[in-house]
């Protein structure tokens, strides 16, 4: 009798203890992110840390992959209301998102949950971009870069250049005589890269995309690039092309141009600085090779460049805990260790000066492999952002670009004259621009 | 005399045919009557309201030249598609159907195409085709610069045709095989007595009998050439270059989720799907009355 008592006590103890342990348990809250491969694992790595470093919240982080799915994949779980906490979103989704009342700026987020940020610490450069027009920091900026151009020092010494051009005139006179000393690819250009070879060009000759400061003050912003130095550029892109000094490297060609100038076969690409880490690791052994800033043309003084990768938005629709987690998660990401961290394996920069100082202290940037990623930083910080250097915000942006793609892939290989492609480019980026108008009638651009 | 099931029971058959029923309707009605309602107005891509226009998404993607150019090209790599997989499934049948040794090997070979996925095949052939590290680069040697559908558009339409065809043959093999298997022998026998080679058997006797298969696979190969394109295209050349390999499958994904213009996308799938009713109708109207069956 006893013994059945003390069994059914012990039971509905358990069971008491199973049924009130829930309540201590950890609030979830999910991040999406668009990064795939190695830069994947650095983050299933962070989000470990964080789970590891505090027992109030579990972040729990998936990829979509890429950008443009994970975009996609937001914008489905946000109309069935099923969208997560954090999701990371590239430049071109921006300004569809901020149209959107869809987030929550992230100085909200945190001020709500008594996190101190201090918001100036940030590179001007990339929170421009994120923010609103009045300067307000909307997104947390997280995985940033900005195109460079990469160069094989031994082809250089081979036709006695020192040091590392700085115009595209010196570009054109170093691979013509690269081409006469025998290398087949003097320049990798894959039509694919409008980013780097259009829009960072645009941005360090303070030339404009779009009226009303790339779209920054308004929606009703109209296409300028055939009115501006883009035109000169890509008539000399095409003579290059032409000459055999700018030699195609994409996809379909089999071989991109990261993997061409880490193989040694070409010897001078554009890319983004996430790319550096990528060529250290592929590089063949005794490639001698180095990162600098964009060349100017001729005559023109050099402005910022704009920032690349993706910044973090908090959706709206959560529970106030998943707020304090993902507030949480943030500070957490802000931390100097971190920071350095998330600096040191992967070729992204730090976003904040402080940071940038820290490492710059430390000794970060005085070898290799990590020696010329400072570069970066400079091509962002060069000046302070002008009206054309903020960023770009125009609507469906991602239809625009592809566009751009299409007309420098018809100028190279159709020979269709540059002056009139890149009128038709302003024509067709209008179409798109008005139709995104008028979808957001009644918005206000934040 | 026509042969049709009987159910003494009214709601048995309602029952038996109520799963397709579910699927057809949430997997098809409720998404086309969305896509209607879109079509009709400019929706936000993130949900929160959206304005009726009326015809105005239809009548802007009239007006817009691209938007020919990727019917026409759309119907040409339909057209070149299903002549070039029928053609090759019909001869390679023909050879199938004389019964000579190690035909039932073939038989069952044949099909397997048909079984492949299109990214797969697709990130297959794009090894294949690829001008520098394919096995075509070996033509890229001999004559340089020769083969580049990264840089011709023609050569990349060319190559996601042949790929396009070559998943078909399968299904089209299958097909041709069972309907000329279907022929009597004595028919085939009474031509070889008369003194017909098999080529002129095959034209005078057994293309005329086939020809209902022979409408029916028209129909069917230009149908899925509208719509099963894509995987191929956005595994081998992402529409490009410049727009070459565009097709109207292609440029509703491209519009939608990359655009984000999800009125318009909506407004190009509804026509799309109003000329594969079109041909549809064609070919039961039509294309069957005329057809005749011995």
């Amino acid at each position: 009798m006893t013994r059945t008592r003390l069994l059914g006590a012990a039971t509905t103890l358990a069971a008491l203890a199973l049924a009130t342990a829930p309540t201590l348990a950890q609030t979830k809250f999910d991040f999406w992110y668009g990064l795939s491969g190695d830069l994947s694992e650095r983050i299933q790595d962070m989000c470990k840390d964080f789970n590891a470093s505090q027992a109030d919240y579990e972040i729990v982080c998936t990829s979509q992959n890429d950008y443009d799915t994970n975009l996609q994949n937001t914008i489905a779980a946000y109309r069935a209301n099923k969208q997560p906490t954090i999701s990371q979103i590239f430049d071109a989704g921006t300004l569809d998102l901020m149209l959107s009342q869809a987030y929550v700026p992230v100085k909200e987020v945190m001020a709500k949950n008594d996190e101190q940020v201090s918001w100036d610490d940030y590179f001007s450069g990339i929170a421009s971009y994120y923010s609103t027009s009045k300067g307000e920091l909307l997104s947390m900026p997280f995985n940033s870069s900005t195109a460079m151009i990469y160069y094989n020092t031994d082809a250089l010494a081979k036709v006695g250049f020192e040091g590392l051009p700085t115009k595209w005139s010196e570009v054109e006179d170093v691979a013509r005589k690269m081409k006469a000393a025998g290398y087949d690819c003097p320049i990798g250009f894959d039509p694919a890269g409008a980013w780097q070879w259009f829009e960072q060009f645009s941005a360090i000759h303070n030339q404009p995309i779009a009226t009303k400061g790339n779209g920054f003050d308004g929606l009703d912003a109209e296409m300028v690039v055939g009115k501006g130095k883009f035109v000169q550029q890509l008539t000399w892109i095409k003579a290059m092309y032409d000459e055999g000094l700018i030699v195609l490297k994409s996809k379909d060609t089999g071989e991109v141009d990261q993997d061409a100038f880490a193989a040694g076969k070409c010897q001078i690409y554009s890319g983004s600085i996430a790319g550096h880490g990528s060529v250290t690791a592929k590089a063949i052994p005794d490639l001698h090779w180095d990162v600098a800033m964009l060349p100017m043309l001729d005559g023109v003084e050099r402005t910022n460049s704009m920032v690349g990768g993706a910044s973090l938005w908090t959706l709206k629709g959560k529970s106030e805990e998943e707020y304090k987690g993902a507030a949480a998660f943030y500070e957490f990401i802000s931390t100097p260790k971190q920071a350095e961290w998330w600096s040191t394996v992967t070729g992204y920069i730090p976003v904040t000066n402080t940071g940038f100082e820290a490492m710059k202290a430390n000794g970060f940037y005085d070898a290799a492999p990590y020696k010329g990623r400072e570069r970066a930083i400079e091509s962002l910080t060069f000046t302070p952002p002008t009206e054309n250097t903020r960023g770009i915000r125009l609507g469906n942006y991602a239809s625009i670009r592809a566009e751009m793609v299409k007309t420098m892939q018809n100028v190279l290989f159709n020979n269709e004259p540059v002056q009139q492609a890149l009128d038709e480019f302003d024509v067709k980026g209008n179409e798109i621009l008005r139709r995104f108008q008028a979808t957001y009638k009644d918005a206000v651009l934040p | 005399m026509e042969r049709r099931a009987f159910y003494r029971n009214s709601t048995l058959p309602w029952l038996l045919i109520a799963p397709q029923l579910l699927l057809v309707l949430v997997f098809f009605y409720w998404p086309t009557s969305q896509a209607m309602y879109w079509a009709f107005t400019l929706e936000q891509p993130w949900g929160g309201g959206n304005t009726w226009v009326g015809w105005e998404n239809f009548l802007s993607i009239f007006h817009d030249r691209e938007y020919w150019g990727t019917v026409v090209r759309s119907a040409f790599y339909a057209i070149c598609t299903s002549a070039l997989s029928m053609a090759m499934a019909l001869t390679l049948a023909v050879f199938v159907d004389r019964s000579l040794k190690g035909t039932k090997l073939f038989q069952s070979v044949y099909v397997w195409p048909y079984a492949i996925a299109a990214p797969a095949a697709g990130v297959a052939f794009r090894f294949i085709f690829a001008p520098e590290a394919g096995l075509i680069g070996a033509l890229n040697e001999a004559w340089p610069g020769v083969w580049n559908p990264a840089i011709n558009g023609y050569q990349a339409l060319a190559m996601v045709i042949i790929c396009h065809s070559w998943l078909g043959i399968g299904y089209n093999f299958i097909f041709f095989l069972a309907a000329l298997q279907m022929i009597p022998r004595s028919i085939s026998e009474a031509g070889a007595m008369d003194g017909a080679r098999p080529v002129r058997r095959m034209f005078d006797l057994q293309l005329p009998l086939i020809a209902p298969t022979v409408f029916f696979l028209i129909i069917i190969n230009l149908i899925s050439s509208f719509t099963d394109s894509f995987g191929l295209i956005d595994t081998m050349t992402d529409g490009g270059p410049y727009g070459s390999t565009e097709v109207m499958v292609y440029k509703i994904y491209f519009d939608g989720f990359k655009g984000f213009d999800y009125s318009g996308a909506a407004a190009q799938s509804i026509v799309l799907m109003l000329l594969v009713i079109a041909l549809t109708f064609i070919q039961f109207r039509w294309v069957e009355k005329r057809v005749h069956y011995n």
